[in-house]
């Protein structure tokens, strides 16, 4: 596409794609950006394109049928010169440039060399995702341990099962299809270890009663993995994961309704592999530099405040998906489409939809974002958790910060995970918290929602792929860039306190 | 089926695998150790968050396995101490 975009969506997941293909059809320009080597997102995660054949996987997906509906719109626009799609491209900044924004990249479809990309539009509408949340448990950084969306990814993408005997813990309604394909690709999941209790969905029948769908999914699943006779242990948590080299066996223990593991009902498994999830947290690194407000979500994550059309409180910016809170693919698209709907308005482009059906799209999404509320309340982070934690527990996995350090250093007197940073370095090393962040704030201030540190490079970037950035003078309006020729996902922290 | 090089040996992968599949479909699960506590360490998000996959690629470092997908001739190598 030669000349420039009206609109620049970052992440061809669910809402991306719909907000992209809705856009289009309104007659904009667009580019869309995403760092998989394929449409899809986390979601409908695909091998790129040329190896489907060799990797098939579409027999794990849900709503195969949207997915591929919107890559045919998304394939007509590009014939059409109309659509910029870039895969294989890694946001790492988004900043204000004049009246617009300009979204920062690097193309790495030819990884490790990686060439430095500047989009710029009118508007920008951020549909990052989210990332699996973990709690640290004894054990958890053995060889052999994954997060359940780690589990997924490499199921769904690569074609790989993690391990041939695996046990599965966490909470949420996540963890019935990665065991339900990982049985489907004849691994012995032994236990699908689910913290929560069912029953805890009967305080929210408003919400259970308008959203057939999800129990329609939900008990395919179930099916599945009653076929397979996986067990489904409620109020059960993996509370220890054991080996040398690699994991060999996990302890599990039934919960009290507080989380803490009742005495005397621990037992060991034999596993080779483990998956473990805690829900998700939203992927906000575009958002908070450019000022974007937050609000609180109600499984405890600060999440973007959007109004009823998906617009941020920065003019020109929107957001879709998980980024609003994690509430799943089909919410997702609706966010996506009335994303675009809104951009549409505020350019006075064509009006898609149409007003009639616009109306409809809200009331969807309220139905939506009223079932993930639910779902976040029956699926909490257990308050007890931390009693499965030893003094010698490593909670960052990048800088080895162990669960004593940091009782030491709140016992000290910090306050919050920031200041914890600063006293123990956790956060600070190459994932800059995105694995210890939510742990080590529910160690500290769990009473607030988890707001992720301000970081000001959303992925690493290399200095060579730096000195390609053209030389046109707004390009100076990017935020600084750490000064070292390795990977670095550095960034500052803000003195912000929590609300 | 294709092939990387990995630490000198030739590992086949299937068209469309990351470098982190490859190996996780060879039977590995550590590939790394950490600077402190020299621990072992291999995938552990798979999407590229972490950072406990890191290996060097075509002689460039710190590159998450789970992120670069793989193609025939490519050259990896573990065990590095990638993690300074």
């Amino acid at each position: 596409m030669s000349e420039p975009a009206d609109l620049v969506v970052v992440g061809a997941g669910p809402a991306g794609m719909a907000a992209a293909a809705t856009a289009l059809a309104g007659g904009l320009r667009v580019a869309l950006l995403d760092s998989g080597t394929a449409l899809g997102g986390q979601y409908w995660r695909h091998p790129p394109e040329h190896a489907r054949a060799a990797v098939p996987t579409d027999d794990l997906h849900h709503g195969l049928d949207r997915y591929r509906a919107l890559c045919g719109a998304l394939a007509a626009h590009r014939t059409a010169g109309r659509l910029d799609l870039r895969l294989g491209h890694h946001a790492w900044s988004a900043v204000r440039e004049g009246d617009g924004f300009a979204v920062h990249a690097v193309d790495r479809r030819e990884a490790p060399p990686e060439t430095a990309v500047v989009l710029r539009a009118a508007r920008l509408l951020v549909a990052t995702g989210a990332y699996d949340r973990q709690l640290p448990f004894p054990g958890w950084d053995l060889p052999g341990v994954l997060t359940a969306g780690g589990m997924q990814a490499l199921l769904k993408g690569s074609g790989v099962a993690a391990g041939s005997r695996v046990a599965l813990g966490g909470t949420g309604p996540f963890l019935l299809p990665v065991a339900a394909g990982l049985a489907a690709r004849g691994v012995e999941v032994v236990a699908v270890c689910e913290a929560a209790h069912p029953r805890a969905w009967l305080r929210h029948p408003g919400p259970l009663l308008r959203n057939p769908d999800k129990w329609a999914e939900g008990a395919g699943y179930a099916a599945t993995l009653v076929r397979h006779r996986v067990p489904v242990r409620p109020r059960t948590a993996i509370v220890a994961a054991e080996g040398d080299e690699r994991v060999t066996s996990v302890r599990i223990a039934s919960l009290a309704p507080d989380g803490s593991p009742r005495p005397g009902t621990e037992r060991r498994v034999q596993v080779d592999a483990v998956g473990v999830g805690w829900g998700f947290a939203p992927q906000l690194d575009l958002l908070v530099p450019l000022g974007a407000s937050l609000t609180d979500s109600a499984d405890g994550n600060a999440v973007v405040a959007v109004d009823r059309g998906q617009r941020t409180t920065v003019p020109g910016l929107y957001a879709a998906g998980e980024t609003c809170g994690v509430g799943g693919a089909a919410l997702a698209v609706n966010e996506g489409r009335l994303a675009a709907a809104s951009v549409l308005a505020d350019a006075r482009a064509t009006p898609v939809p149409a007003n009639r059906r616009l109306t409809a799209l809200r009331s969807a999404v309220d139905r939506q974002r009223a079932f993930a509320r639910a779902m976040a309340l029956a699926h909490p982070v257990p308050p007890a958790w931390s009693s499965w934690l030893t003094d010698e527990t490593v909670v960052c996995r990048c800088e080895e910060v162990t669960a004593g350090a940091i009782r030491t250093a709140r016992a000290d007197g910090a306050p919050d995970h920031r200041q914890i940073k600063q006293l123990t370095r956790a956060g600070m090393g190459w994932c800059q918290g995105r694995m210890c962040g939510p742990a080590v704030h529910c160690l500290t201030a769990r009473r607030r929602a988890y707001e992720p540190a301000e970081r000001l490079v959303a992925t690493p970037v290399t200095l060579g792929a730096l000195a390609d950035l053209d030389e046109d003078p707004q390009v100076s309006a990017a935020p600084p860039v750490p000064a070292t020729s390795a990977v670095t996902a550095d960034s500052s922290e803000t003195d912000k306190e929590c609300p | 089926m294709s092939e990387i090089v990995v630490d000198g040996e030739p590992l086949p992968y299937a068209e469309g695998q990351t470098v982190a599949a490859a190996l996780v479909a060879a039977g590995r699960v550590a590939w790394r150790t950490t600077r402190v506590g020299h621990r072992p360490r291999g995938v552990f998000c798979g999407i590229g968050v972490c950072f406990d996959c890191l290996v060097t690629v075509d002689g460039a470092r710190g590159q998450r396995a789970c992120l670069v997908p793989a193609r025939p001739g490519m050259t990896v190598t573990t065990l590095e101490d990638d993690d300074e």
